[in-house]
């Protein structure tokens, strides 16, 4: 996939609580968790953002609980994609597990500016900074974890799996 | 090359004769676990999976814990909706309002989960069961819906970190403030994706209910699990507690570890987590004049009896200042049995304290003591993110119960030794 969008940048050690507080945590409704993405961070954050639109934050992106409600929230808001140094493990999975697109690439994040413009082609984890013209190139996904993305997301991949017959 | 303890567990689970950091492997598991805030979700993405039962109804744990007792009609939806499905799937381990306890402290104490076991749960917290000695992780709900199909799971296997205490333990300190030192030390990604493996002998002189303390907060510094090995008193916890058999694993003397710390409990004293990280840590001693305007003893990492009597044998005799509210949630019903016949509830009533039943309500903002713009709590929780506990604009401290419970009393941040 490509996405383009601009940006807007987070610091370090984002929390799930951030993302999307737990007070929002009474539904599971995407459209509704969508309204409240990033609340805690920048309460504007989904009246100031575009569809389409990346968030590039610092290390360890996601950190806390376990709520899968935040991943949903991001996508559901209209953000295409989040580059970070890294992400807590379980945001990690749970980011491959709905089907949103995260990269990890520290260079990319020090290169990019609030603002800018990028393009992202997910395929290839080849990150293009518009505004300025410098490319980077995110940590490949592990083979197995590139399986589960390409079959459509781990629900997908189990559907496949529970249908082979045993023996 | 030896194995660790975790490398152990996960390689039993995998059918294999060893694993080393970094292999993806299926884990077959023992125990998988949602509430009323997971489980939702889980519940939808397992439907699309095109199985109709669960893969072992004695093994898939469910317990409405967060907004439960109901806080309001969404949740009670909620709620509702995890509830038919453990009727429909009849689900043995399913807790309703009243047989319910905190999932963390529950599931150890009714023999749910045991030494050498692999557990995963949609909750962050599932990491507490390290304790025993058991591989148990954190995951998110889709990853629940496909454990809950297959009994399965994916996982990379992490490295390990071994963290070393040695000497004795000064009068106050806990778990709680073991861990809160650690995270201090190595930040809130510090073990990022890896084992927290701790040892020494100050480990082994804590209680179990101290161990579950510890291990619950490895998620703070990033870590995909925390464990202690077993010793005579995991043994002695676990007896009685299920008929299933269970294997103690041990660490081997040439384990390879990607980082060793040693400290010596000599030099820690009882800690406070500033907002708004758990890694935000001082020292007692270097707190200074913080008012405060709630306390909350509870949680799924000091609910425990330990942390009951820690706080009454604080309390009692003294009131709570009349600027604080005090709330204290024992974390299961055999707690709050256990602490109404010690006389502890009445301690905790005498000294101007609330006591709740069974719930994570205030913990991550749900219910049963919210702040308002600008409050300041002091919590035996495990979080003092931005607006944990309610307003974006309160502050969350942390601590373990004997300086919540002191500072309930004096009404600002203080140690038991001042009293």
């Amino acid at each position: 996939m490509i996405y383009k969008g601009n940006v807007w940048k987070f610091g370090r050690d984002i929390d799930t609580d951030a993302i999307i507080p737990a007070r929002y945590l009474k539904t599971s409704d995407p459209a509704e968790l969508g309204k409240h993405c990033m609340e805690d961070a920048d309460p504007e954050f989904v009246h100031k953002m575009k569809k389409g639109d990346i968030i590039v934050a610092d290390e360890n992106f996601g950190c806390g609980s376990s709520r899968e409600h935040a991943p949903i929230s991001i996508k559901a808001a209209g953000i295409s994609c989040v580059i970070a140094k890294s992400f807590a493990r379980i945001f990690y999975r749970n980011a491959i597990n709905t089907g949103l697109a995260i990269l990890e690439s520290a260079e990319a994040v020090d290169g990019i500016t609030a603002g800018d413009e990028i393009q992202v082609d997910t395929d290839k984890g080849e990150i293009t900074n518009l505004t300025t013209g410098k490319v980077y190139y995110a940590k490949p996904f592990p083979e197995f974890i590139d399986n589960i993305i390409k079959q459509g997301g781990l629900i997908s991949y189990v559907r496949e799996k529970v249908k082979t017959p045993v023996g | 090359m030896g194995m660790t303890i975790t490398e152990k567990i996960l390689a039993a689970h995998a059918e294999k004769d060893r694993v080393s950091p970094g292999d993806l492997i299926n884990v077959k598991l023992d125990l998988v676990l949602g509430n009323d805030i997971t489980a939702p979700i889980a519940i939808k993405e397992f439907r699309q999976i095109g199985v109709d039962r669960v893969f072992d109804k004695d093994k898939v744990a469910i317990v409405p814990d967060h907004f439960a007792p109901n806080k309001d009609i969404d949740s009670a939806e909620q709620c509702s909706m995890v509830r038919q499905f453990a009727h429909e799937q009849d689900l043995t381990n399913y807790f309703e309002v009243g047989r319910m306890g905190i999932e963390h402290a529950l599931l150890p104490e009714q023999g749910l989960v045991l030494p050498g076991d692999a557990v995963i749960g949609a909750d962050s917290h599932t990491c507490t069961y390290g304790a025993l000695g058991i591989f148990s992780t954190g995951v998110g709900s889709t990853d629940l819906a496909a454990a809950m199909a297959t009994g399965e799971t994916w996982l990379k296997v992490p490295s390990s970190i071994k963290f070393i205490f040695k000497g004795h333990l000064n009068p106050w300190v806990t778990g709680k403030d073991l861990i809160l030192y650690t995270i201090g030390k190595i930040g809130v990604d510090g073990a990022l994706y890896q084992a927290m493996e701790f040892t020494g002998e100050a480990i082994s002189s804590l209680s179990i209910d101290s161990r579950l303390s510890m291990c619950n907060m490895a998620i703070e510094a990033g870590g995909k699990s925390g464990i202690i090995a077993p010793d005579n008193k995991t043994l002695d916890y676990v007896e009685g507690r299920s008929h299933r058999t269970f294997t103690a694993y041990h660490s081997d003397e040439d384990a390879a570890y990607a980082a060793t710390y040693e400290w010596d409990v000599a030099d820690i004293e009882s800690q406070v987590a500033f907002p708004h990280l758990p890694s935000n840590t001082r020292g007692i001693s270097d707190v200074g004049d913080v008012a405060i305007d709630q306390v909350v003893i509870g949680s799924c990492t000091n609910g425990r009896l330990e942390d009951l009597r820690i706080a009454a044998q604080v309390l009692k005799g003294h009131e709570v200042d009349k600027r604080v509210r005090c709330i204290v949630i024992p974390a299961t019903q055999d707690i709050y049995r256990q602490a109404m016949k010690e006389g502890l509830i009445e301690i905790f009533v005498d000294a101007k304290a609330a006591v709740s039943t069974p719930t994570c309500g205030p913990c991550l903002g749900g219910h049963m003591g919210i702040l308002a713009k600008g409050e300041r709590a002091l919590a035996t929780t495990n979080r003092n993110f931005v607006g944990r506990m309610g307003h974006p604009e309160s502050e969350v401290y942390l601590s373990g119960p004997a300086v919540a419970a002191a500072s309930a009393i004096a009404g600002k941040i203080t140690s038991p030794e001042e009293l």
